[in-house]
């Protein structure tokens, strides 16, 4: 039987996961992606509850998360793209500006 | 043909404009002067047309009965102010441009347009080859329009403006040649001399003004023969008003101390000397005490100031005429030594014989220079009368009417200069002057024997000039020697006007100018009435004393006789005194022309030193200041905000390098500050 402790643990996998891609990924694209990691583990953690609790309110949310995610999504690409078309790289450690 | 006066003075002017922009026109368009006919022409009959008008205008006013003849024509409101106050209530102060023709100014008119237009033609031979041609004769056109202003105004205003015109013209003419210093010198100090005396004329016309509210002649005369019935006995404000005029008229007439611009003046071309400064704009200032009779007959104490004065002069400049080698200058002395003698006259109350003097001076004085133009005519412009004699040879007409001339000038008659000079010395001796006639006596004699000195130097004894002049001699073109020809005929005829009392005959000249003098205060007869006899026995005496000046040239120049040189010896202290002018110039300039220019000098060294160092320390002042103020930003301002900077600097710079500006770096202090958060929770919280 599988019981909302397993869907945390899941969860805290996926997370853990996506907070160190964030912390360790030098392409930002992977940031990116690590990113979508850590909002989706979110997700599961809204619809487990959800579930346990037997209030639909937690599904909605995490529809409301994935639409946020997607425009996330279209913006954070878009300003990757001109980003690489100044300065040529996607790496974050090369953009750097905004140091003392 | 009287409404007409209005074009007496105006058709000069027109003259005036059209040769000055003519003039001026051609040399911009082709850089030359203008052809002289048309000049010469507008000149000389815009001159003679005015000399047509006056004529009629005189034949006219001699149609009128004798009380009339007095024409006013206000042209236009020249000046129209508010109502000031004056001693006797208040005035408006409001000048017509008026002219006013009576006798006195009929008589001044016919003259000066008569005489003037003899010149003009005088100077188409004279001015010939100058440059300036046109200018010369726009000059002349303007000053003759000037002159007429002033003969023919009908208040002092106008004939102020005359007056000043007729003075401004003399320093145009006197500068003629333009590139002579001493032409320049000349003109600057005729004109400023005459300033001096103007201002006496301007402070006499405000005390005019504002004791008797107007300054129109009729009006003004009028109110005086009202207001004064008898003479001011003590000194009042009709012998200030005397005294201010007479200084005035003591500048332009060159009388002492006034005189020495006069001969200076002789700098000018001689068509010049003889028109403004022997023959018309010298007797201005006869002309305008003769105006105020009316107060100089109220004003006895201002009245023996003017015979005072003027037989000084007289005597004065005619002792100065004796050694003076340049002709021009021995005539510019003489013409100062007669109006000395005029005013004499008009001093003495002889109204009518000073005008009279005025009248048959202009003829003879005007033929004798342009008789002693002709002569530096022909020697190409040599003054120096020991390098000329002997031209009577050469020169046959202006010998022959330069001799009229001296004799005229000398009293002989029955010319023109001996019933004017004798209606003067006896007029001055009928009215108890009997000291300035004998002074008089004396300047006669002077007088004679410079004249003929002058004749005698010039025409006879030995040919003097260098060979290349002797031969270049000529008498002077018909345009030169036509008018004096006619001045010559004037020196004899003019005396015929003026006859006097012991020949029986009427005197025209004081018949036709007495009306002029109404208002003039009229004297009782003084002390017994003097007899023919003796009128005729003083004449004598004069053309005695005259005749032995003329017998002394004589002796010393024609005969050359032995004593003249032990004399000469003897004299040698007062002759190099008088041939040095009596030192007034030197005088003049060691007392007031040097103290003005160090007057000059120490207002240009106050300038240059005090104002200009207050300006220039004001400006270093400045600059101190703002150099102190530009350090103390540097040191000050910018040294306290850099030291905010630092302290900023140095406090930030421990947590400066938390700034990496890598992403990553931040995301990992968000963990790790989440996972603390958390902790402390669950540590804590729980």
């Amino acid at each position: 039987m599988i019981t909302t402790s397993h869907y945390l643990v899941l969860s805290l996998i996926v997370f853990t996961v996506g907070v160190v891609g964030v912390l360790t990924r030098r392409n930002v694209i992977i940031v990116f992606m690590s990113i979508e990691l850590m909002l989706n583990a979110v997700n599961l953690n809204l619809v487990a509850f959800s579930d346990r609790l037997q209030d639909l309110a937690g599904q909605v949310f995490s529809v409301f998360v994935i639409t946020v995610a997607a425009a996330e999504a279209a913006v954070g690409l878009g300003i990757v793209i001109a980003l690489y078309r100044n300065r040529e790289t996607v790496n974050v450690d090369e953009i750097d500006l905004m140091k003392w | 043909m009287l409404s007409y006066l209005w074009l007496i003075p105006v058709l000069p002017l027109l003259g005036f404009a059209f040769n000055g922009l003519v003039g001026l026109w051609t040399k911009a368009r082709s850089g030359g002067p203008p052809p002289r006919p048309p000049i010469y022409w507008v000149g000389c009959s815009s001159v003679f047309l005015s000399f047509l008008l006056s004529l009629g205008c005189l034949i006219e006013l001699l149609g009128l009965d004798a009380h009339d003849r007095i024409f006013e024509q206000d042209l236009f409101t020249w000046i129209s102010s508010n109502v000031v106050n004056t001693s006797s209530g208040s005035a408006a102060f409001q000048i017509e441009w008026s002219l006013q023709l009576d006798p006195l100014s009929a008589v001044m008119a016919l003259f000066v347009t008569g005489i003037g237009f003899l010149i003009h033609v005088y100077s188409i031979g004279y001015m010939w080859e100058e440059e300036g041609f046109y200018r010369f004769f726009s000059f002349l056109n303007l000053f003759m329009f000037m002159m007429l202003t002033l003969v023919l105004a009908g208040n002092y205003l106008v004939l102020f403006v005359g007056w000043e015109g007729v003075g401004l013209c003399s320093y145009l003419l006197i500068g003629y040649y333009t590139h002579k210093k001493s032409a320049g010198d000349a003109a600057k100090k005729a004109f400023v001399v005459n300033r001096i005396g103007d201002a006496g004329f301007v402070l006499g016309m405000l005390l005019l003004f504002s004791t008797f509210g107007t300054l129109d002649f009729t009006e003004l005369f009028s109110q005086i023969e009202q207001a004064f019935p008898q003479p001011e006995l003590t000194w009042g404000v009709l012998s200030w008003v005397g005294l201010l005029l007479f200084i005035g008229a003591c500048g332009k007439s060159a009388q002492v101390p006034l005189y020495v611009w006069l001969p200076d003046a002789m700098e000018g071309p001689t068509p010049v000397s003889a028109l403004i400064h022997a023959a018309t704009m010298v007797t201005a200032g006869v002309y305008v005490v003769a105006r105020s009779a009316a107060i100089y007959s109220r004003a006895p104490q201002a009245a023996l100031i003017v015979a005072v004065v003027g037989i000084s002069t007289a005597l004065l400049a005619a002792t100065i005429g004796l050694f003076q080698r340049d002709i021009k200058r021995v005539l510019a002395y003489s013409t100062v030594s007669q109006l000395g003698y005029m005013f004499a006259a008009l001093g003495a109350g002889a109204v009518v014989a000073g005008i009279f003097h005025v009248f048959t001076h202009a003829f003879f004085k005007a033929l004798l220079f342009l008789g002693s133009g002709s002569v530096i005519h022909a020697l190409h412009h040599e003054q120096d009368m020991s390098k000329m004699g002997g031209l009577r040879r050469y020169l046959p007409v202006t010998w022959v009417t330069m001799a009229i001339g001296t004799l005229a000038i000398a009293g002989a008659p029955p010319l023109a200069g001996f019933f004017s000079k004798d209606e003067i010395l006896w007029k001055l001796f009928d009215s108890g002057h009997v000291l300035i006639w004998m002074v008089g006596l004396a300047a006669a004699g002077l007088t004679a024997y410079y004249m003929f000195r002058l004749m005698f130097l010039t025409f006879f004894g030995q040919e003097r000039m260098d060979e290349q002049t002797a031969h270049q001699v000529h008498e002077s073109p018909r345009s030169m020697t036509w008018p004096l020809t006619v001045l010559a005929a004037g020196s004899v005829l003019a005396g015929f006007l003026g006859l006097p009392a012991w020949l029986g005959l009427p005197n025209l000249f004081e018949h036709f100018l007495e009306p002029a003098l109404a208002t003039a205060y009229q004297a009782e007869a003084r002390g017994a009435h003097h007899s023919a006899t003796l009128e005729v026995g003083l004449a004598l005496l004069s053309v005695a004393i005259a005749a032995a000046g003329a017998g002394l040239a004589y002796l010393f120049f024609i005969r050359e006789w032995n004593g003249l040189a032990q004399l000469r010896e003897r004299l040698q202290p007062v002759r190099r005194l008088i041939a040095q002018k009596y030192y007034v110039d030197e005088a003049y300039d060691a007392l007031m022309v040097n103290r003005t220019k160090d007057l000059g000098e120490g207002c240009s060294w106050f300038d240059a030193k005090i104002v200009d160092g207050a300006v220039n320390s004001s400006a270093l002042m400045t600059r101190i200041t703002a150099w102190v103020s530009g350090q103390a930003d540097i040191h000050v301002v910018d040294r306290i905000v850099n030291l905010l900077g630092e302290v900023t600097n140095f406090f930030s710079a421990a947590f400066r390098k938390l700034q990496t500006g890598l992403l990553q770096a931040y995301a990992l202090s968000f963990v790790i500050g989440i996972i603390l958060v958390i902790t402390l929770y669950f540590y804590w919280g729980a």
